[in-house]
Formats: structure tokens, sequence, C-alpha cells
């Protein structure tokens, strides 16, 4: 059977379960008793296997055959999750993700994997051996208490006490009997159950909530509760439930429960008393657990570029026959234009819609990035991520990855300190990297913030001034966002020695470049000793953009409004000169103005004109005036380059079609800005 | 099968009464003369930019390019739209009529000297009858060398 065609699927199917088991063995580091993902972890691996055997990969398959082993003895709690093992675990991941990439490069996606397959045997023997040693230890303790009517704690059940006495809650165990002439003891059971329910939480019962359903007990039965209510007024509610005979409510407390094993957990039986206080973890984490299925298909970019300028030319023609039906006095086909021009409106939308991607996509690489990197690095930081669902134009998503990296890293690297500093200075001994992207107007806005050490203003000065980025007059000058902003200037960098992580010699400019080259703008706060943030504007879609259409003789141009502050109409004789250069005098500030009629050699014999048509733009906190001939009006316009053939057009970014059909430069304001 | 000699297919265009010929395999399409939009700093020989349904493709004047005497632009004048790589161009030709097989063994290499044209952009010659055929390497003609010295040069 030819396998080509499945191979494109093949790829992106495991690539996607790479992804998720990545995700999901993050989160099972930060709860090591969640089964749930343990199993989600178990079912990607599963189906990876099945998909890698099935087209061939033996080893993707083997690898994936052992992965599954220690995830099989995980789950039936026969392995205990640590770190060490996660480790191992995870670069088996990575092997994976390595094997998936050289099949997609068109390899054959074999891969040395002796080493990692033995250390998945080793983890998957040697630690079993010892956690069946101490299983039956621990089944000699439980037979030693007979004190608590709970017998063995597990873990998630312990750490969920842990937390609730952190919370101020009390912890209970209620002995409850049933008189003995009670006849529907379950029906009984569930109403002390509800009534429990309303003012706490039941963790556990003995017998079981089971046996407990199926009348399977005398007339006693213990609950162990956590709840704020005083113990008197706990007993006064059970006992207005009918046909109990006798409460008894004392205080519980997790002493002897040190030793952590785990009972083999009879899922049914505590199900239900797990999902509550789960289902909170859940949303404290926000993980994406339990995904579930879109009704989605698979279509490729280059299909929807296709369709994008199919669009546009529809969009072209539509134009033309707006213009025809205008001129002409056809009721009917002016109606029915119009209604052309409705529904393309709204499929203009729906294709760009089409184009929006998750910035999860990017995100999704940091958890391991940055896990990895603080362990070299040897320091603790945790990653924070919010608004990873933010949608952006996969044009922007594809060129934002780079930069993000390279501003995590240097936040890693250069900001947060080492846990011994951290001490010192009084900080909790872990950092905070927030990762957060969120919508705002016409933008996204992508802003990485951490609690380090922040950035040093007068390390800084002085490193730009032994540069010669900066001179002294004007570091004199500087306002304090400038001094930061300075980190982000070319031939910056302030690593006294240069790491593997960051400062590999080029700098922060690069991340400036990029993404300004996207549209978008970098801005920097720090306060020192606090931490800083990186905040990164981007425009929502690069493919359209809103710009002020604008006239020089024959010509239209654009200009995005996104640099543009406001228009304006000057007095020839309010133009003064300074330094032989034209000035304009607005809003009591000197700006320089740009006659780009001259600078785009356009014949200017008509000096006549008394008044001048201009437009203020800026560039960080320059501002410059463009001298033009007439404004026409504000539009939406779809950004196309001028082809590869002409790169480096002084002044110009692209071009755009109009309505007409007619082609108007986009001029790039930045680069009239010195 | 037919093509006992390998054929190169070329499309013929006249450029100040002589022909030249380009391979079928580099060219998208022809067009007729439209509106060019000028894009400002770039060599003269660029004209502009074209909207080619919908994609926005540069044009250089081919006469221009090869400096050549320029002359107006007629209901001849066509717009050869050519594909290398991923670049396109379209280059401005008097007229471009005819689509012909050159029998591999009639190229000759260029000659030393040919008119005023550098011989870099010349692949060959190729005699047809009584018909002259000067073939192109297309990629010299649409070198970004040129633009880039212009640039230095204006910049």
């Amino acid at each position: 059977m030819d396998m080509n065609q499945y191979l494109e699927v093949f790829i992106d199917e495991s690539k996607e379960h790479i992804q998720n088991i990545n995700d999901q063995l993050l989160l099972l580091e930060k709860d090591p008793n969640n089964l749930d993902l343990v199993n989600e972890i178990f079912r990607s691996a599963h189906t990876l296997k099945g998909m890698a055997a099935t087209m061939g990969y033996e080893d993707l398959a083997d690898l994936t055959h052992k992965l599954e082993n220690v995830l099989d003895k995980v789950r039936n709690n026969e392995i205990i999750i640590d770190s060490n093992m996660l480790d191992v675990v995870l670069e088996a991941v990575e092997g994976l993700e390595e094997m998936t990439l050289s099949i997609a490069e068109g390899g054959d996606g074999k891969k040395d994997v002796q080493a990692i397959v033995s250390e998945l045997k080793r983890i998957e023997a040697g630690e079993s051996l010892e956690s069946d040693s101490s299983l039956s230890t621990s089944n000699q303790v439980q037979e030693n208490k007979t004190g608590s009517p709970f017998g063995e704690l597990n873990e998630f059940e312990i750490t969920v006490l842990q937390e609730s006495v952190e919370q101020d809650f009390f912890q209970y165990q209620i002995h409850v009997s049933l008189r003995k002439d009670c006849l529907l003891k379950a029906a009984r059971v569930y109403m002390v159950f509800e009534v429990l329910e309303q003012i706490g939480e039941v963790m556990k019962s003995n017998p079981s909530v089971e046996d407990l359903e199926s009348e399977n007990f005398d007339f006693d039965f213990y609950v162990l509760f956590v709840s704020k209510e005083e113990a008197t007024s706990i007993e006064k509610r059970i006992l207005k439930v009918s046909e109990v005979e006798a409460v008894h409510v004392e205080s519980y407390t997790l002493s002897e429960n040190k030793n952590q094993k785990q009972e083999k957990p009879n899922n049914m039986v505590n199900s239900e008393q797990k999902d509550q206080p789960q289902s909170k973890a859940q949303t404290d984490q926000s993980q994406p657990g339990n995904q579930a299925v879109n009704k989605t298909i698979r279509v490729n970019i280059d299909r929807l570029d296709d369709l994008m300028n199919l669009f546009e030319e529809l969009v072209i023609d539509k134009g033309r026959l707006e213009q025809i039906s205008y001129e002409s006095d056809h009721a009917e086909l002016k109606e029915t234009v119009e209604r052309m021009s409705r529904v393309s409106g709204d499929l203009q939308n729906i294709i760009l819609n089409m184009r929006m991607v998750s910035i999860a996509q990017v995100f999704n690489r940091f958890p391991r990035m940055v896990r990895k990197l603080t362990r070299d690095l040897g320091k603790k930081v945790d990653l924070v991520i919010e608004g990873a669902e933010t949608e952006l134009d996969r044009t922007v998503i594809d060129e934002i990855g780079d930069p993000l990296v390279h501003l995590i890293r240097n936040a890693l690297d250069h900001g947060i300190e080492t846990p011994e500093e951290r001490m010192e200075q009084g900080k909790p001994e872990t950092g905070t990297l927030l990762l957060k992207a969120y919508h705002s107007g016409n933008h996204v806005f992508v802003e990485i913030e951490d609690d380090g050490k922040g950035i040093q203003k007068q390390k800084v000065l002085k490193k730009a001034l032994s540069n010669g980025i900066i001179t002294n007059e004007q570091a004199e000058n500087l306002e304090e966002h400038q001094i930061n902003e300075l980190i982000l200037a070319s031939g910056f960098s302030t690593a006294e020695q240069i790491s593997d992580i960051s400062g590999r010699g080029v700098g922060l400019d690069v991340v400036k470049n990029k993404i300004e080259s996207l549209g978008g703008n970098i801005t920097v706060g720090s306060t020192e000793g606090k931490g800083s943030l990186f905040s990164i504007q981007l425009p929502l879609t690069l493919s359209i953009i809103s710009a002020l259409l604008i006239k020089i003789q024959e010509d239209t141009f654009a200009i995005p409004l996104s640099s543009i502050i406001e228009t304006a109409i000057v007095k020839k004789e309010d133009v003064l000169r300074a330094h032989n250069k034209e000035v304009i005098d607005f809003r009591g500030k000197v700006v320089p103005l740009v006659d780009i009629r001259r600078l785009f050699e356009y014949s200017l014999d008509e000096q006549d004109d008394e008044l001048y048509s201009v437009i203020i733009v800026r560039k960080g906190n320059k501002l410059s005036g463009i001298i033009v001939d007439s404004f026409i009006g504000q539009q939406e316009i779809v950004l196309k380059s001028l082809g590869k053939y002409l790169t480096n057009v002084f002044a110009i970014s692209g071009a755009s079609i109009l309505g007409n059909g007619e082609v108007a430069l986009i001029i790039d304001s930045n680069a009239l800005i010195k | 099968m037919g093509n006992e000699n390998q054929d190169v297919k070329v499309i013929v265009f006249q450029l100040n009464n002589e022909e030249y010929g380009i391979p079928v395999e580099f060219i998208g399409s022809i067009e007729r003369m439209e509106q060019v939009t000028r894009v400002p700093g770039t060599p003269d020989f660029v004209k502009g930019v074209i909207n080619l349904r919908g994609i926005i493709t540069p044009i250089i004047d081919l006469r221009e390019r090869f400096d050549l005497d320029k002359s107006e632009y007629n209901d001849q004048t066509r717009i050869i739209v050519t594909h290398i790589e991923d670049m396109t161009v379209g280059m401005v030709v008097d007229s471009a009529n005819d689509v012909i097989d050159i029998p591999v063994d009639a190229i000759e290499p260029p000659p030393e000297v040919i008119g005023s044209i550098h011989v870099d952009y010349i692949r060959g010659v190729a005699k047809l009858d009584k018909r002259l055929l000067i073939l192109l390497h297309i990629d010299k003609v649409l070198s970004k060398d040129e633009l880039t010295e212009i640039e230095k040069v204006e910049g």
C-alpha cells in the first residue's frame, strides 16, 4: 500500500500527540497524583505507537512502546513519579520528537535510542521492585494501625487534606449510627451526605460509598469530612435527618500518615469524592486535560493563501462592478451589486478568520524549554502562561516564535536571580516568569514579565557610552524608559560573560528588528530589583491593515494608520527653517517636514501651493511631518509584497490593490524618520 | 519521440528589430501593456509594478535594461511574465508573437561582440533559416546585482 498520502497526516498527528504528551508530563510534575493526566499521556502514547507501527517506523513504535510500559506501571501505581523519572520520560519524548522531525524532513525516522530504552527499562524494572517492597511494608502499617477507620489515605487525599488545613478548614471524622429499625438505609446515607456536601466536602467514607449505596453495611459508618463549620453545628445538621440514632463528630488529624504510600486506588470507589476537589485543581491550572473533539479538518496553508488571492481578485472586480452600477440607472443591477458587496464582506471576514491561529502553538514549546533552561542554570522558575488562546494571523505566528525564545532566554539568564541571591533579597526562592497574550483593539499584546533583578540603569548607561551607542550629552537627557530601551539597541549586550543561554553575540536588537518588521513594536519597563516587563505589540494580521490613502499627483499611496498621529493643513508661511531644514511648530514641538514628493522624484512645478497637507507620523518618540498633495481617506487595505525582485526599496514597505484595480504603494513612514 | 535531437522550445520576442528567445519553462504568461505604478527609488529600467490578477508584479523595460534606445509603448508592446525560482518579473518587449523549437545543435556560443549588450546575458545565438535568434540567460538578465549596485550609488 502506498503510504505517502498518509504521511503528512501521520506527521501532523504525531506532532500533536507528542506535544500533548509533553504538556501533560509537565502538568504531571506539578500534580504527580493526578491519574487522569497519566491516562491522557497513555492514550496519546498508545495512539502514537499504533500509527508508527502502521506506517512502518519500527524505532518510533518501539520507543513509544517502552514509554507506554512505564506509563502503565505509573498508572497502576507501581512506579512513583519523581523528577528523575520524569527526566528520563521527557528525554524519551524528545527522542520521539526528533524521529518525527526526521520523518517529516524525508528521513527514515531511525535513531539510536538504546540509552533511553535502557533507562526506561531500568525504571520499569528497578523502581517497580522497590515499590513492591514498600507496598508490603505499607500493608503491615495498615494492619498495625487500627486507630483510624479510614485505613490508608492515598497521596491525593493527603494533599487535599493538607491544603484544606492551609485554607483554614477543619477536618472531621464523623461517626454516624442509624437506627436499628431503619428501612431505607441507602436513602438515609444519601441524605446525610447531602447535608454534609452543603457545608463542606466529603473526603472518604468507611465503608465505601458504593457499599453504603448498596446497603452493604450494618448501621454505622464513618465519614472523613472537611468544612469550616463547627463540630456541634455539623452534629445538629446530621441529626435532623430522620432515623439517625447518633452522630459523633471529632476532629481528625493527619499524623501517622507520613508514609506516602498509595494504596491501590479503587477508582470506582473514590471517584465521587475525588471529582469535586479535582475539578477545582483543574480550573486553577487551566489544564487542557480532556480536550473536546473539535470538528475540524486540516487544510494546507497554501490553499488558504490561494483562496485569499482569489478573493482579492473578486474584491477588485466587485469594485469595478460597483462603479458600473453606480453610473448606470439599472435598479436591479444596483440591488444585485449591493447584495454581492454584503456577501463578499462576510466572506472576507470568514477567510481572514480561517487564517487566525491561537498563539498556544508558539507558547506550547516554552514550558519544556523553561524547565530545561532553569535546570541548566540552576535557577528555580515558575512559568505562568496566560491567554494562550489569543488568536493571531498565522503569518505573524510563524515569525513571533524566535523573538519570544530570545526574550525568555534573556529573562531566565539575566533577569531572574539564582535561588541564593533571591533568598538574600527576601524574595521567594522560586522566580516567576509570566507569559501573557491578549487582544486590545486592532492589536495583540504579548508580554514577558519576570520578577528578577530588573535592568540596572547605571550599568546600561555605562555600557551604552562605552559602546558608542549614545554620547555623554544624550546620556544626561535620557528618560528612564529610554535607558531601558537602550538594551534593544544594536551593538549592545550587557552580559559580562557570554553564556550558552543568551548573549551569543547577537543582542536584543535582533528581536526589536524582527518585531518592527512585523509591523509591531516592543517596549521595556523595569524596576531595579523588582523585575522587568517586555511588552510586544503586534498587528492582528499582516495581510489587512488600516491605512490612510493619499495622493501625489496621479499616484495613490497608503500610509499605515498605526504610525499616524494626525493630519494637518499647514500654511506655507508657518513653515520655519532650522538648519536649512523645513520644520513646523506642532503643538509646541518642533517637527521636521519631509516632502515626500521631492523624495519620490516627482516634478514639482506647481510651487504656488498656499497650504501643505501634512501627515504627522511617529516612530518611538520622534515625530515627523510628511507633505503630500492631498488626503483621500481611510481604508482597509490588503498588504502585498513587491515580490522577490524588488527588495529593500527605500521607504516603501509593500503595495496594495485598490478597488479599481490600481496599485497603491505603502509608505514605510519609519524609514522617513531618522 | 517527436524530438530526436533535444529541442529547446522558446518564446520569440522583438527588441529594436532583433529577435530574442527565452525558453518557455521560464515564462508564466504574456500580457498586453497596462498601467504601471512607478516605484520611487529604483533604477530607471524598473518601470514599477502592475496588478497581475491580484499579484503585485515588478516590471522592467528590457530595452532600457540592455541600454537600447527607448521607444514609445504601442499596441504591439507586450509584458513577458517570467518566473525564476520564486521570483516573478514582467519584462516589457516590443512584441512577442512566436513559439518555436530550436534544435540544440543550432545554438552557437555568443560571438565576442554583439551589439551593445553585455555578453554576460547571452547564452548563445541560434541560426534558423534566415533568422538569427539571441538566446538569453534569463537569470542573468534578472540578476539583482545591478539593482543593489545602483542602490548603493544612490543611497
